[in-house]
């Protein structure tokens, strides 16, 4: 294949081989030209220094045919990131990329894209989601032929369900002829892709060089375009390693990426949902997968304020201000069932955020909105939906589906409900302030049951910790719902960053590990990320941390010990209660102690300071200060809370 | 949700039973400390936390502890979220126990009497101190140079 006359396309294996040993280089050079043969004998080393010079002169992004002195495909796929303006490749090494890396390494320098060691690929797909969480933009995982696939299939259903952009660069071997017998064959295939192509955006394996930055160029576009997601870009491992022939240098471009508009809603359409919620008594904004970047919360601030209307943040992602008066987050039940409108902003789940199914014996849906409740949908999260896996459960429809990115529709809508806003709008938005207004109150009275409790209770954990950091500009990375949205209830949140969302595939594993990415790409901005991971979830991925240690990316990473996988637990009880069978056996297979596992020490082996277990509430205060010291320093600390369950 | 759900699972109890109510409205002796273990080995903790301080489920404790009928009545039949404890599971003694010791729970200390608490407050989050850009970050959906 990689003979054909028509593609421009080198057989490095028989190259290298050929340059090797006379035998076989007969056979090869019988396949390529004559020049292409000359080019392969040119050691590899003697011909690098012109190359970095070459590329100098040739910055990428330019869409500029290539200048002549590149030596191996993996260089051109090195340009090719840096056209894209990848900074980092986090991966666990594997020979199916080798040559891809040591490009990346030593034509590259190592320097945008920069390598970042993971210990599994699960992690190097989670460390991507959490950065672009933050930057906005993808990240590379690169990850072993089929193997490597494997390892990261659930961080990749993850990206997919959470619409993140991460950028997978596969490994593989795809002639079988050159494949050696071994772990070779074993980590090559035909088509990997196709493990997880249920939940990716797309995915390009491209077969000679030439194709290679248009299969880069689509993919990133297919990443970072509508809902987002993930992609997969398999590099054939003798692409990455043969020769560039001189004669198809001038055939390789540099993908370019241009500005991307997204596509809001028409003048018409938005004046007809303006007109809907001004009209509405009880307009209810309800909102997802919004949040996205530093401009997503003051335009959402600025229409619940034109309309006065109660905002609900279902926390798919940091949405609206937790203490804003319109916030009716906790308390949101009533105003739903009473809305007349609800618009739903970016659901990636309508069903859910309309409808209620309870895990009882029998589930009957119970409606969360009035029978009378117009629900508009505005967004595109649902628009990468995919058969399958996940997202699909009862249909919810949308009495008005308004298929625009609802980001880039604030603008004009807001305009246009300030233009019909009514002079009782006040009054509406003076009630919901005055239902708010105890909110904090209410959460101080709560936060103080079980204040001196051993294990330590997730408030007082919560309140400790935010005690320590409100000063600072700060992410939690981690979901919350395990620690009882405490971080919502007694911090302030009031930007995207101040927290990420969650998953979105339920998968555990990913906030110690997602973590670690949204840090390294908090590191410039001088903001501290706070990780409240559960030590399971820690479990599933405790090789990150040594990822933080080792490229100095300074995190505080606290682990609810609740010493098991107590989500579980609740399971297996419930079942047990529910079976009328016996009830003190649910923490078979569920709790993780008997022995207890001891975090700081295993912290403290992969170079990480660490205290802990801490079991005592009066020992909170002085072990995060310290560790905070640490996270100043500019380096990872590990603290081990033993807590509550929730 | 969870309290009106108890609400409705009293006054359908109230409705079927009438005045027998009134002879068990007195709770039956029981020991707290023994209540306290019960509490966690037969999984109550999972759901209430330790202290019965609420966690996935309601708050339990400190007091006011519902009424004894209230209560008993709500973990014999409950058939929701939480699934009910039959006296297979936990006898009448038993669940006796756990009500002494939910009503022994100590108070917790005033809201007010914790700086941490206290000093919570305000509507409004931080300016932006960074001399970078704030955030600076591109973004998901917007152009991008
Ligand atoms: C990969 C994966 N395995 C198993 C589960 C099932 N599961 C859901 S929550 C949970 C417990 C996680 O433990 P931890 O992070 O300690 O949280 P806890 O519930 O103990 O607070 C498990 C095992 C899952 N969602 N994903
Ligand atoms: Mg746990």
């Amino acid at each position: 294949m990689s003979g054909s006359d028509k593609q421009p396309r080198i057989e490095r294996r028989q190259f290298l081989k050929g340059a090797a040993a006379a035998g076989p280089a007969l056979a090869a050079a019988s396949l390529v030209s004559p020049q292409a043969a000359q080019a392969a004998q040119t050691p590899a080393g003697a011909a690098a220094p012109a190359t970095m010079a070459v590329r100098e002169q040739h910055p990428p992004g330019t869409g500029q045919p290539l200048a002549p002195g590149y030596v191996v495909g993996g260089d051109h796929m090195t340009d090719c990131l840096r056209a894209l303006d990848i900074e980092y490749v986090a991966s666990c090494p594997g020979s199916t990329f080798r040559g891809f890396q040591e490009s990346i390494i030593n034509y590259g320098g190592n320097k945008k894209p920069e390598f970042l060691t993971a210990l599994h690929e699960d992690s190097s797909v989670h460390f991507a989601m959490g950065y672009a969480k933050i930057t906005g933009k993808p990240m590379a995982a690169m990850i072993h032929g089929v193997v490597g696939v494997q390892h990261a299939s659930m961080a990749i259903y993850n990206a997919f369900g959470d619409q993140v952009p991460v950028y997978i660069i596969a490994g593989n071997l795809l002639s079988e002829w050159g494949r050696r017998p071994g772990a070779e064959a074993a980590h090559s295939s035909t088509d990997q892709a196709q493990m997880v192509r249920d939940y990716i955006k797309w995915d390009e394996q491209p077969t000679t060089l030439r194709d290679f930055s248009n299969a880069a160029a689509r993919c990133y576009e297919a990443a970072v375009s509508g809902a987002p997601g993930p992609v997969m870009l398999t590099a054939d491992a003798d692409m990455q390693e043969e020769a560039i022939h001189e004669d198809h240098k001038a055939d390789l471009r540099l993908p370019k990426i241009g500005r991307r508009i997204p596509a809001s809603a028409d003048s018409g359409t938005v004046q007809e949902l303006a007109t809907m919620l001004c009209n509405a008594e009880n307009p209810v904004l309800s909102l997802d997968r919004y949040g996205n970047n530093d401009k997503s919360i003051p335009l959402m601030v600025e229409l619940a304020e034109a309309l006065q209307a109660p905002v609900i943040d279902t926390r798919g992602r940091m949405n609206f201000p937790n203490r804003h008066p319109l916030n009716v987050s906790d308390i949101g039940g009533p105003y739903l069932r009473n809305a007349d409108v609800v618009l739903a902003v970016e659901p990636r789940d309508l069903f859910g955020m309309v409808m209620a199914l309870d895990d009882e014996d029998v589930r009957t849906p119970r409606p969360r909105i009035g029978q009378n409740t117009k629900v508009v949908r505005l967004g595109i999260s649902h628009t990468s939906q995919k058969p399958n896996y996940g997202g699909s459960q009862r249909y919810a429809p949308a009495d008005l589906d308004i298929q625009a990115d609802a980001q880039g529709t604030m603008p004009a809508l807001i305009e246009a409900v300030k233009r019909m806003a009514k002079p009782n709008f006040a009054a509406r938005g003076e009630r919901i302030a005055n239902q708010t207004k105890n909110l904090l109150e209410r959460a101080k009275a709560e936060a103080a049951y079980g204040w001196d409790a051993s294990p330590i209770s997730t408030a007082r954990l919560c309140a400790e910790i935010w005690d320590q950091i409100k000063n600072e500009e700060y992410t939690v990375p981690t979901e919350t719902n395990f620690l009882s949205s405490w971080p919502q209830r007694l911090w302030v949140m009031d930007k995207y960053y101040n927290f990420l969302g969650r998953s979105g595939g339920w998968g555990v594993g990913y906030n110690s590990a997602a973590a670690i990415g949204a840090a390294l790409a908090n590191k410039p901005h001088g903001r501290v990320t706070v990780a409240l991971a559960g030590d399971g979830d820690f479990m599933m991925a405790p090789g990150v941390i040594w990822t933080a240690a080792h490229h100095q990316i300074p995190i505080l990473f606290v682990i609810h010990n609740n010493r098991g996988y107590h989500q579980e637990t609740m399971h297996l009880q419930r079942m047990a209660n529910r079976r009328n069978r016996a009830v003190t056996t649910a923490d078979i297979g569920t709790t993780i102690k008997d022995p207890n596992m001891d975090f700081a020490m295993m912290a403290k082996s992969m170079g990480v300071y660490s205290e802990g277990p801490v079991s005592n509430p009066v020992d909170l205060r002085p072990a995060i200060q310290r560790a905070l010291a640490v996270v100043k320093r500019g380096e990872p600390a590990v603290l081990d809370i033993v807590a509550q369950p929730r | 949700m969870k309290f009106s759900r108890l609400a409705f699972a009293v006054a359908s109890v109230c409705v079927l039973s009438g005045g027998a109510l009134a002879a068990q409205a007195q709770a039956p002796a029981g020991d707290a400390a023994r209540g306290k273990a019960i509490f966690a080995r037969v999984g109550c903790y999972t759901c209430h936390g330790f202290e019965g301080q609420g966690g996935v489920g309601p708050k339990l404790a400190p007091g006011p502890v519902r009424a004894w009928p209230v209560f008993s009545t709500f973990v014999r039949t409950t058939s929701r979220d939480m699934p009910p404890f039959t006296t297979r599971n936990l006898t009448d003694q038993e669940l006796a126990d756990i009500y002494a010791y939910l009503t022994a729970v100590p108070a917790s200390p005033a809201p007010a009497s914790i700086p941490l608490l206290m000093q919570l407050g305000g509507r409004s989050g931080l300016p932006c101190k960074r001399a970078l850009p704030c955030p600076g970050a591109p973004l998901f959906y917007a152009p991008t140079a």
